[in-house]
């Protein structure tokens, strides 16, 4: 059934313009809400937000205070509190560096995601509406870039240049920036053969009005699904990274480097391994959950 | 035509009924009623239309018989009776027996119908062979024959080939063999014509009406065209809001309309012997409901004129027998005392618009695209191959007054438009508009005043807003580019005045595209397109994609605004029968080039150029006191890449004369005031012998 | 067809050649960290100098590259420093054994996940469909490294069942491909399935399975024979391009099993700075990448009756 939608559906009012933005959201959130997984998805995600935003009240321990090696789980500490989640062979509580390496995760990837966002949808955008021989110098780079695998990429880069935030956020843009370009340049390429384009153009718009105000929001469905499955695979990437032994420098705790510098423990302590492992499946399922909520609701817009 | 199968004792029994058939969907809202208690009756070899615009229910009853409800549609009430067995009585196995075999189906857009990854003879041959009917040898014996019954060229290499590999015409034919193929007592055909080109699809009705003769078998032909319907049907149902209003033998329903709506939705067509100033069109008021918010009683009686309060829209109101004509069938309360015949209307209020100031000048213009080369090769340079979309263009417009550019698919009429708006540049020849040369003028280098004065109306209703800006600020930043105002209260005064100019309500600035209906935006458009009072404006098949009472609406508008606003339109379409309405001048394309062109008097009257007396006489009509010469065309549209050399129009033409088609140019014979032009090779005098193609009298028999 | 691989060929070389470039200034340029990396950190300023001179870094950057390249092109992949061994001779070896790794991963990756995926997206929404759905998701969410050391902890820890490393100290054996394979198979197959299932859900609201089911075909023949063979187009392409990601996937697996394959190879020499060696590990990677892309593209066009005849 096509629903033609009708004069009486909404009550359009000259007050209701302001908050309309805002209201657009809550409403995706509402939508959201039908979907039982999405919203668990939503609860991990803010879970994770709101521990890593209050770390400083919520950790008992300091991350990189040495205490007492060992601990088992719920033991207690020498202060009277509580290791809930046992210490590792320094003597660190792993709650509380669980807790700082949600900040770590949560500082570097969304940030990572975003610069590769920022060169990908401006190159995505050039690639497709322009066309001719930018399209074909953008495409022919990102090629190249994508013919290595990801991880060789990171590898390369990170042992070159050391490891850093920065040099990860810089990591991540070079190796994700080229896959987004080819999502946008396809969205592009199909937006701009629409007629409301050629509406913008037929009033003198510029090239660049025309693609960031005509065409970009309406790029804003794909994109916005495809950045929680990427930030996912960033968080991933970093716990990689951290594994290998590249992440960023020792004591910062991040949940990639405390598996790798447990993992020999783990026959006698697996707990020292098994929480930091829950901690980073738990943000990637959370923001896969989200993702496919939201892919539901783009869908059906 | 309509010729009536034999009638024998056992054909008086129906093949198919429906009783009291209701269909909803229930969606999260809740339930949907999309069809509300339809009964038919169709008797073998019998061939009934279902007519009514786009939400009425029609493939949803469709859809129904077969009992194949997608996930969130049920049959609520009601039985569907195939052969006297109920349908919903039968199991799995059962059904499967029947569909294909008993019933079979015939969807639109046959492109996606079919299995893209099997060859056309396999999707046929296993109809019959799933069937159990006949061996694999015998069912390709078979499958063949069929093929060639549709009139198919080439049987075995159709046979062979993959859907890509076919035309959309040709695809119609294979969708329609496949339906036929296990001989089903009935036909259901969903819109079958809706993606063709006007002239082959007048071949593929033709097929149908031929093809049922000869298979004996039933027909329920849906379709949004009355015309169609009158064509290929021998009695109709007409459906408005899920139900039946008003069913009959076609002459009848659609000679002498009982039901209000009948009669409303044919002053929304054209007819083909009168234009914009002898027969206005009426177009209905208000927009069809949602199925959730029909009106209780008459579910017409809030767009209806001839609605009473508290008459029309209290009870359900039931479907009573007309008893002057057989099996006539009417839901309407005062259907006695209405009288609704048309009545001819006072002369329009208006005059023909008569200037001699020429606005716009083709001369020569010429567009050519270099084929997208394939590998290296092309890349590097050598061959190149082009596409000549516009070829000597000649052709001037009037100030004020409306050119019609009409041709079928790859005739180059779109690329015309974007050549004139600067989207494309031309690559010879000019088009002058104010002394500059529009054709060498890319949009980008044309300045403010230029961009002002030429502005542009859209196809797709769907595409021609920015799904992500409210309506205010869309039409707003035209008010506010184009210098018209700039103060943020007086551009909004502006816009509520665009608004008001295509009737739409105020509050409407602050609704987004997809609160808007088809119509709504194709208004939005009209009120974007004259913000900055151009003086041209160029309408790209600006009511195609719209239902027929909107259609009428839309078209109505578009000329009650070009009048206030005293503004040249330039109208680029495939249908006639709007063109015919609207246009004061007519040019008629074929394959990137013109055909004929005149006055619009002159084009739609003898001499014609072959092809446009073949365009005219496909034009389906409804009106059933007009009758017409029946041209059909063989074959299939060229592909505009590898044209036919000599007279492009050659390999379709009926009136060949011979091998000077096929390899010389045609000359440009010039008649009236020398402005009416034919280019054909038929001399000037053998032309002017034509008849006319349409005459008003009593139907003839073809 | 031919013109399909000459166009790639040609596109290989000069990926190739970029790559070899980006990775030439990336290392080449700045020595320092090389020798560094080869003499310790502790070494004097004048034996770093010998070894540079020894080795070659003292010419003109572009002399070196085009020396490096010519040895290159000729098959001359250089030496390891690294292992101290021929590079030629220490890649076949990794790559032999990443070949059986990646056999064992795609057997089990390509009916597992298409068969789900099909299933699931039979009956769009059916209660099979989220159960099938959900687990694709959750195993989707478990990177590889975290999955290492859970499956490690439970298989081999509490339980005892397989081995800890797969090193094949003791020559080949099957035993130590269990977990490296479980673990890509396992963070992979959602993934796979996903989109299969994606796939399947599109071919079945298309109207040529609805003609199908329409013209009286049994439900089966429409599955199988109208709605499998269009559904599987799509993830086909996508397992040839998963070639390219397992190569990312076998570097942390290989890392944990301490498996000597290719990617602790990678691993290895880029940490070490084993300059021909890393430069050997990126041009195969480049060489697999776009082989794997040709092979998906023919594989395509087989598949797709639209595209084989034009």
């Amino acid at each position: 059934m096509t629903a033609a939608p009708q004069e009486q559906t909404i009550a359009a009012g000259d007050e209701e313009s302001r908050s309309r933005g805002l209201a657009r959201l809550v409403r995706a959130i509402g939508l959201l809400r039908e979907s039982r997984l999405a919203m668990l998805g939503v609860a991990i995600v803010l879970f994770w937000i709101v521990v890593a935003v209050f770390a400083p009240l919520l950790a008992p321990f300091s991350p990189t205070a040495n205490i007492r090696p060992m601990q088992p789980l719920l033991s207690v500490a020498p202060n009277g509190g509580r290791f809930w989640l046992g210490t590792d062979h320094l003597g660190r509580d792993i709650l509380s560096r669980l807790i700082y390496g949600a900040r770590t995760v949560l500082i570097y990837a969304p940030l990572a995601t975003l610069s590769a966002y920022a060169v990908g949808i401006m190159a995505g955008l050039l690639a497709g509406y322009r066309r001719g021989w930018i399209d074909e110098a953008l495409s022919r780079l990102g090629d190249l870039v994508l013919a290595f695998p990801a991880l060789v990429l990171y590898i390369v880069i990170i042992s070159k240049f050391g490891a850093s935030g920065f040099n990860i956020i810089l990591a991540v843009t070079l190796a994700s920036g080229p896959g987004i370009m080819r999502i946008v340049r396809g969205l592009v390429l199909d937006l701009s053969g629409r007629a409301y384009i050629a509406a913008a153009q037929l009033r003198g718009e510029s090239a660049l009005y025309v693609m960031l105000v005509e065409i970009l929001p309406n790029c804003r469905g794909p994109i916005i699904v495809d950045a929680c499955l990427r930030l996912g695979y960033v968080v991933v990437t970093i716990g990689t990274l951290g594994f290998l032994g590249l992440g960023l420098p020792p004591p910062n705790p991040d949940w990639g480097s405390m598996i790798n510098e447990t993992r020999q423990f783990a026959l006698i302590f697996p707990y020292m391994v098994v929480s930091p492992c829950l901690a980073v499946s738990s943000l990637v399922l959370g923001l896969n959950l989200l993702a496919d909520g939201l892919r539901e609701i783009s869908a059906r817009d | 035509m309509n010729p009536v199968a034999p009638a024998t004792a056992a054909d008086a029994k129906p093949i198919l009924e429906l009783d009291g058939l209701a269909v909803s969907y229930f969606a999260r809202a809740g339930e949907v009623p999309a069809v509300t208690g339809v009964s038919l009756a169709l008797k073998r070899g019998e061939s009934l239309g279902l007519v009514g615009e786009s939400g009425c229910g029609k493939s949803t009853i469709a859809l129904a018989i077969m009992r194949h409800m997608s996930g969130s549609g049920r049959i609520v009430n009601g039985t569907v009776r195939f052969g006297g067995r109920d349908m919903g009585g039968l199991d799995a196995e059962e059904l499967r027996a029947i569909r294909g075999a008993g019933i079979a189906m015939v969807f639109q857009e046959p492109m996606s119908a079919l299995n893209p990854s099997m060859t056309i003879g396999r999707q046929l041959v296993e109809v019959l062979t799933h069937h159990g009917m006949m061996a694999e040898h015998e069912a390709r014996k078979r499958t063949a024959e069929v093929l060639a019954d549709v009139k198919l060229p080439d049987v075995d290499r159709v046979a062979a080939s993959y859907p890509h590999q076919l035309s959309g015409g040709q695809l119609q034919r294979v969708v329609i063999a496949m339906g036929l193929l296990a001989r089903p007592a009935v036909l259901l055909l969903d819109e079958p014509t809706t993606s063709l080109d006007v002239t082959v699809e007048a071949g593929v009705i033709d097929l149908i009406a031929g093809l049922r003769q000869r298979y004996g078998t039933a027909l329920v032909y849906i379709s949004h065209n009355l015309g169609l319907i009158a064509q290929v049907c021998d009695r109709v149902a007409v459906m408005y809001a899920g139900e039946i209003v008003e069913q009959g033998p076609i002459a009848d329903v659609f000679g002498r309309p009982r039901h209000p709506y009948t009669a409303a939705l044919l002053r929304c067509i054209p007819v083909p012997d009168a234009d914009k100033y002898q027969r206005p069109l009426a177009p209905i008021r208000g927009t069809v409901h949602l199925p959730q918010d029909r009106p209780p009683g008459c579910g017409f009686s809030t767009r209806c004129e001839h609605a009473v309060p508290g008459t029309c829209d209290r009870a359900p109101i039931p479907l009573e027998p007309t008893q002057d004509r057989a099996d006539g069938l009417v839901r309407c309360v005062r259907w006695r005392e209405l009288d609704l015949r048309e009545k001819p209307l006072p002369p329009a209020a208006f005059e023909r618009e008569s200037t001699e100031e020429m606005l716009l000048t083709a001369n020569e213009l010429e567009k050519h695209y270099p084929v997208p080369g394939e590998g290296w090769r092309a890349v590097m340079g050598g061959e190149r191959r082009w596409v000549k979309a516009n070829q000597n263009l000649n052709f001037r417009v009037r100030r004020k007054q409306t050119l019609a550019i009409v041709g079928e698919s790859g005739c180059g009429k779109t690329t015309f438009a974007k050549v004139l708006m600067g989207l494309e540049s031309a690559t010879g020849g000019q088009i002058v508009y104010q002394g500059v040369d529009l054709g060498a003028l890319p949009v980008a280098k044309r300045d403010a005043r230029l961009l002002r004065s030429l502005q542009m109306v859209f196809q797709n209703p769907d595409e021609t807003l920015n799904p992500s800006y409210s309506v205010g600020t869309q039409v707003g930043r035209v008010v506010r580019k184009f210098g018209v105002e700039r103060d943020a209260a007086r551009v909004r005064g502006r816009v509520r005045q665009l608004l008001e100019m295509t009737r739409l309500p105020a509050a409407f600035r602050q609704r987004l595209p997809r609160q808007l209906s088809g119509g709504q935006k194709q208004r939005v458009a009209i009120a974007r397109a004259f913000a900055g009072s151009p003086s041209v404006v160029v309408a790209d098949e600006p009511v195609s994609a719209l239902d027929v009472s909107v259609r009428a609406a839309i078209t109505e508008l578009l000329i009650d605004i070009q009048r206030e606003h005293g503004t040249t339109l330039v109208m680029i379409s495939h249908d006639l029968g709007l063109v015919r309405y609207i246009a004061d001048r007519v040019v008629v394309m074929y394959l990137g080039q013109v055909m004929e062109s005149g006055t619009a008097d002159q084009v739609f009257a003898p001499p014609y150029h072959p092809y446009t007396e073949a365009l005219l006489s496909a034009v389906p009509v409804a009106d059933p006191t007009i009758a017409r010469t029946r041209i059909v065309l063989e074959g299939e549209i060229p592909s505009a890449t590898n044209p036919p050399k000599g007279c492009p129009f050659h390999t379709r033409c009926h009136r060949k004369l011979g091998d000077i088609c096929v390899n010389v140019k045609p000359p440009e014979h010039r008649t009236g005031d020398g402005l009416h032009r034919i280019a054909c090779h038929i001399p000037l005098p053998e032309l002017e012998r034509m008849e006319p193609v349409f005459r008003r009298g009593r139907p003839a028999a073809v | 067809m031919g013109r399909l691989i000459v166009r790639r060929l040609f596109y290989l070389v000069v990926t190739m050649l970029l790559a070899s470039v980006a990775l030439f200034l990336l290392f080449e340029l700045s020595p320092e960290a090389v020798v560094v990396n080869e003499l310790g950190p502790y070494s004097t300023q004048e034996q770093r100098q010998i070894w540079l001179e020894q080795n070659g870094f003292n010419r003109p950057p572009h002399e070196r590259y085009l020396a490096w390249l010519s040895r290159f092109a000729v098959g001359d992949l250089g030496h390891s420093r690294l292992f101290n061994v021929p590079v030629a001779q220490i890649l076949a070896t990794r790559l032999g054994n990443t070949a059986i790794l990646a056999a064992f991963f795609f057997a089990a990756l390509i009916p597992l996940s298409l068969s789900l995926g099909a299933l699931a997206g039979m009956k769009e929404g059916s209660w099979l469909d989220r159960v099938i759905s959900f687990i694709c998701v959750l195993t989707a969410s478990v990177p590889p490294f975290a999955s290492t050391v859970l499956l490690s902890a439970i298989l081999v820890f509490s339980l005892a069942l397989l081995p800890g490393t797969s090193s094949m100290m003791d020559g080949f054996s099957y035993r130590e491909l269990i977990m490296p394979v479980a673990v890509l198979v396992l963070y992979d197959f959602g993934y796979v399935a996903r989109m299969t299932r994606a796939s399947m859900a599109e071919v079945m609201m298309t109207p040529y399975v609805r003609t199908a089911l329409l013209k009286g075909l049994p439900y089966r023949r429409v599955i199988l024979s109208h709605a499998l063979r269009n559904a599987l187009i799509a993830p086909f392409t996508v397992i040839m391009l998963h070639v390219n990601w397992l190569v990312s996937g076998v570097i942390v697996v290989e890392f944990f099993f301490a498996f000597k394959g290719f990617g602790s190879l990678v691993l290895e020499a880029s940490l070490a700075k084993d300059l021909h060696l890393l430069e050997a590990c990126t041009m195969t990677t480049v060489v697999i990448a776009v082989c794997t892309q040709l092979a998906a593209d023919i594989g395509y066009m087989f598949l797709n009756p639209r595209i084989r005849f034009k």
